[in-house]
């Protein structure tokens, strides 16, 4: 299911180009188009007639081409180019408030069913033996995949969403062993990359999203030696 | 049995998928102290059985009733825990449980998990995870113990070493338990009452009425049926031979 978020992010492209269509803006274009996505595949992911994996494969990229041939056909006037991979100059500083209010819902939602999300992940079966809904589970999981999209779209780009999904993560669980620390060493992580992507793609004038990308990645590959000298101590 | 003990009773429930009858007329009564072992096939719908007691998955057909305020401890088979998640023994039997200290020391004696406590989940053995799992399912003092194969990744030490261990937790806590299982050799000795299951109940009662069942040697064969009969003769005989003991003794 890592790559449920990347499909959830295929899909903001659609939103992008309907919120613009209908006037609603882009965060609320992005928002509706990425749960009404979430939801058509967790209900056609219930019938079990597709495996997980080609479902989002089929529907990711169904959103994605449905995305750019919505935004070409109505000579919608945006630069595709900069949602794909992000850039931080097309942040507004209203941007910067729907970014902040949804920061705050995600990590509300996220501390406030931290158990069973951390219970569902270990097992789905034994989560579900012991009284957490599946259903409801699910539709958390896709409202916060949904505000991260939203949020990190322009800055980091709807093709390279997932990495600062799973990098952060997987960098982090070399250096921690409990799932707390994990996450909150993810954050810390996933801070550091985005304000030392910023500043390199301000020194090489490179793009915002692909630079942040690049960082991570090379805290990825330096974690071994992080955890050596950690284990040391 | 009068019905005052009676922890969870499913009536006439049947389970279709695909139009084909996963379940199909169902009957169980799980009393109080009661241990029975629900064998049958693969494919015969007995995780499916468990599933619906555990209300987790609703029967197309018929009623399952509990007692108010029963309480449930569900062992799985295995968890498919992935290397990326860290987490130690103790947060994960703690995970989402009430409890209090005394219970949490009971079961971590009871179990034999202390020296694992502070252990990843991620590089425990087979028979650890067991355990391990074992002691989540009884933190919160179940009156119903739920078992699917817990013995199935293991091998026969291993597999014979749980048995005893769920043995003396039954003979030492008030507690029933509902197992599903394949080890029917191993399991005879402690279970009360069998059920066979093959999409519908082919037989169910004390596991020497099973055994000459027509139902159950046509499914089982006749070695298996025969093997039963011994061990519970065995075992009357003399409680304290071991299984393995016993099966030497069958041989010979």
């Amino acid at each position: 299911m890592s790559y449920y978020g990347e499909s959830i992010a295929h899909s903001s492209l659609l939103g992008v180009g309907l919120g613009i269509l209908l006037g609603v803006g882009i965060n609320l274009g992005i928002v509706f188009t990425c749960l009404i996505f979430g939801m058509l595949f967790l209900w056609l992911q219930q019938s079990k007639v597709l495996s997980t994996d080609t479902l989002l494969g089929v529907l990711a990229h169904l959103a994605l081409s449905i995305g750019v041939i919505v935004i070409s056909l109505n000579k919608i006037k945006i630069d595709i180019h900069a949602f794909l991979f992000g850039d931080i100059l097309t942040v507004s500083s209203n941007d910067l408030w729907g970014m902040y209010f949804g920061v705050l819902i995600a990590i509300i939602l996220m501390c406030y069913n931290w158990s069973s999300l951390l219970l569902v992940t270990i097992d789905e079966d034994l989560a579900k033996a012991e009284g957490i809904s599946p259903l409801y589970i699910n539709l958390l999981l896709t409202t916060i995949l949904t505000i991260v999209v939203a949020i990190s779209l322009q800055v980091i780009g709807l093709l390279l969403i997932t990495a600062m999904l799973i990098i952060p993560a997987a960098t982090s669980r070399r250096l921690v062993n409990s799932p707390e620390v994990m996450a909150l060493v993810a954050t810390l992580i996933g801070i550091f990359s985005v304000i030392f992507g910023i500043f390199l793609s301000v020194e090489i004038d490179a793009p915002s999203g692909p630079s942040i990308v690049v960082v991570s990645a090379v805290l990825f590959f330096l974690s071994p030696i992080l955890a050596t000298l950690l284990k040391r101590k | 049995m009068k019905p005052i003990n009676a922890l969870i009773t499913a009536h006439n429930i049947s389970v279709f998928k695909n139009e084909r009858a996963i379940l199909k007329n169902i009957d169980i009564q799980v009393n109080k102290k009661d241990f029975i072992s629900i064998i049958g096939p693969n494919g015969a719908g007995k995780t499916m059985l468990l599933k619906c007691l555990m209300g987790f998955y609703k029967p197309d057909v018929g009623q399952i009733k509990k007692k108010p305020s029963l309480k449930i401890g569900y062992m799985p088979q295995n968890i498919n825990i992935i290397n990326t998640m860290p987490i130690n023994v103790k947060s994960f039997i703690t995970l989402r449980k009430k409890f209090d200290i005394i219970s949490f020391k009971q079961v971590i004696l009871e179990t034999e998990i202390s020296e694992l406590i502070n252990k990843q989940l991620s590089v425990l053995s087979g028979g650890e995870m067991q355990r391990v799992l074992l002691a989540r399912s009884l933190l919160n003092n179940p009156d119903l113990l739920i078992l699917d194969e817990p013995a199935q990744n293991l091998d026969i030490s291993g597999q014979m070493s749980f048995y005893k261990l769920l043995q003396s937790i039954y003979t030492k806590r008030d507690l029933s338990i509902l197992m599903v299982s394949h080890d029917l050799h191993l399991v005879m000795v402690s279970t009360k009452s069998v059920l066979c299951l093959s999409n519908h109940v082919c037989c169910s009662g004390k596991p020497q009425q099973i055994a000459e069942d027509p139902e159950f040697i046509s499914m089982f064969g006749k070695d298996m049926a025969n093997m039963m009969a011994v061990y519970q003769h065995t075992n009357n005989i003399n409680q304290n031979h071991n299984n393995k003991f016993l099966i030497g003794e069958k041989n010979n």
